[in-house]
């Protein structure tokens, strides 16, 4: 069954300008879906207008069968949906440990404090620097915080926005390993990305989004080599630099 | 050299920073100068009056001007004061807000003012009132400086309200809400933040500080519907000086602006007084546009 169901989705930040022309995906439970395109494709503002960032004006929404298309924000995090944006997705004048503590807001207040202990046992580097503001984490730190602050509140689907982007190749891969580790904690991760290679490698399965719509659907460990990629992904990207 | 000024600037910064401390709070948080807030402090003072009125007033209590009737009425003006900040964001503020332009927030906020004190003048003319019209006799306290029981009172309350301030705001969820809400507010909608609660706390802190400050002006000077916008170019300069957002630093900021004042006063002479709060927003803003405690906008 589908954790999330993306159906036909327009959104945009204008009026009757719509970055999100008419996207489908879909997310089954403990699945790592890719969303890949060129730049300019919407990927970002796809999972944005799902969070509730971008205005939606046309489509629909379903996380666990429930509509949430018109959802504030704020609400739908309390329904089971986490978004990681690619950047400033930290409260850099905010401890760790209170970049934790406000997003576990939405927790009863008892479970708050065990649930930042296992949040720091799971990412121990944080632990270390829970006092620190989070403004002076190095890159792949604040990745971690935001995916921590994030999974504090028990989400069924993770969105996160280009968590590659900025980090050094060895960063990338610990990044990634601990989404694998989280989704086979039975987590469902919607990862939109510019990595293709690192994104595909742990994917389940992806999307190529061009021009506000998908493109193509496919297996991610075949989608490498596929010449829908070379087409529509390479091509542009090569044409881009 | 006479260091009584030192303890009339702290006195007059206290009052300023409780001020301030409203200000930064709405600029950061709601993104707008609510160049109103003064007319809360007026506002604040005038309802304590009123309340003062209905309940009576009582013997003074020790050293103090005034008797418990006083603190009940500025609690319950405090709950007037946020209540017409509220009803003001809702008539006005919200509905400009949600356009999107902050220039007309703040104009609108200029003609809110204005409206304010008019509105006080029609209801309790422009005369100015007292809460006490008692002679206090200050008290030597050695280096030539002399304290009356209402200024230590109110030294005492600013100390007990900025502590308060601090540990809500670093303590409380709602606290650190209002904090995540001024650093990233996308980001504090996805971490499930409610951004009319914010907008709701911020409304009613910063006019229940504003109506404490108001009350100490008219407890210690006198009270005027014209009060508020005497103190608004310090309080600004205060919220400026401090760092936009940091409650510690308006409060700093407004007792660097209190000693300044009130050193131009003992030194320059009494007429460079006003001038004194627009040397020191000039020259942070020339040298240091964060302030003391601020940070620079990425």
């Amino acid at each position: 069954m589908n954790i999330l169901q993306v159906t036909d989705l327009v959104a945009g930040y204008e009026p009757g300008l719509s970055i999100v022309k008419s996207a489908s995906i879909h997310a089954a439970e403990a699945e790592i879906v890719v969303i890949l395109g060129p730049n300019g494709a919407g990927k970002s503002s796809l999972i944005k207008a799902i969070a509730g960032l971008v205005p939606i004006t046309g489509g629909q929404v379903l996380l666990d069968g429930r509509d949430i298309t018109t959802v504030p924000a704020h609400l739908k995090v309390h329904q089971g949906l986490a978004f990681v944006p690619q950047t400033e997705n930290v409260f850099p004048l905010m401890t760790v440990e209170e970049n934790l503590r406000v997003a576990g807001g939405i927790l009863p207040p008892a479970e708050v404090s065990p649930r930042i202990d296992e949040m720091f046992t799971t990412f121990p580097d944080l632990a270390r620097q829970r006092r620190l503001m989070a403004g002076s984490l190095s890159g792949g730190q604040r990745q971690m915080l935001a995916v921590a602050r994030a999974l504090i509140v028990h989400p069924r689907v993770l969105m996160l926005d280009e968590p590659s982007a900025g980090l050094s190749p060895k960063l990338v891969e610990q990044v990634f390993s601990r989404l694998s580790e989280i989704r086979r904690a039975g987590l469902t991760i919607v990862l939109v990305e510019q990595n293709a290679r690192a994104a595909l490698a742990i994917g389940d399965r992806a999307y190529v989004l061009v021009e506000g719509r998908e493109a193509h659907e496919g297996p991610a460990r075949t989608l490498w080599d596929s010449p829908v990629i070379a087409e529509l992904y390479l091509g542009h990207r090569k044409e881009a630099s | 050299m006479n260091l009584q000024f030192l303890l009339d600037g702290l006195i007059a910064g206290s009052m300023i920073g409780l001020g301030a401390i409203g200000v930064t709070l709405t600029y950061s948080i709601l993104r707008f100068s609510n160049f109103a807030h003064g007319d809360f402090m007026a506002w604040g003072a005038y309802a304590a009056l009123a309340v003062v009125g209905v309940i009576g007033g009582s013997t003074p209590m020790g050293p103090l001007s005034f008797g418990w009737p006083l603190l009940a009425a500025m609690v319950v003006a405090m709950g007037l004061t946020a209540l017409l900040a509220l009803a003001l964001d809702w008539v006005l503020f919200a509905r400009l807000r949600a356009r999107g332009q902050s220039i007309i927030v703040v104009m609108a906020s200029f003609g809110a003012s204005m409206a304010l004190r008019s509105l006080l003048e029609f209801l309790f003319t422009s005369s100015p009132t007292y809460f006490s019209r008692a002679i206090q006799i200050a008290t030597p306290i050695g280096l030539g400086i002399r304290i009356t029981g209402d200024q230590v009172a109110l030294l005492i309350l600013t100390l007990a309200l900025v502590i308060g301030m601090h540990l809500f705001m670093s303590r409380s969820q709602r606290g650190r809400e209002m904090r995540a809400y001024s650093q990233n507010p996308a980001l504090a909608r996805v971490v499930g933040i409610d951004v009319a609660k914010v907008v709701r706390a911020t409304w009613i802190i910063g006019a229940a500080l504003a109506c404490a400050s108001g009350v100490m002006v008219g407890v210690l000077v006198q009270i005027r519907p014209m009060m508020g916008l005497d103190l608004l170019l310090p309080i600004f300069a205060a919220a400026i000086l401090g760092g936009i957002g940091s409650v510690p630093g308006a409060v700093l900021g407004g007792l660097i602006i209190g000693l300044s004042e009130a050193a131009a006063v003992q030194f320059v002479g009494a007429e460079w007084r006003a001038a004194v709060a627009f040397v020191i927003l000039m020259a942070v803003l020339l040298v240091r546009p964060m302030g003391l405690f601020g940070v620079a906008e990425r």
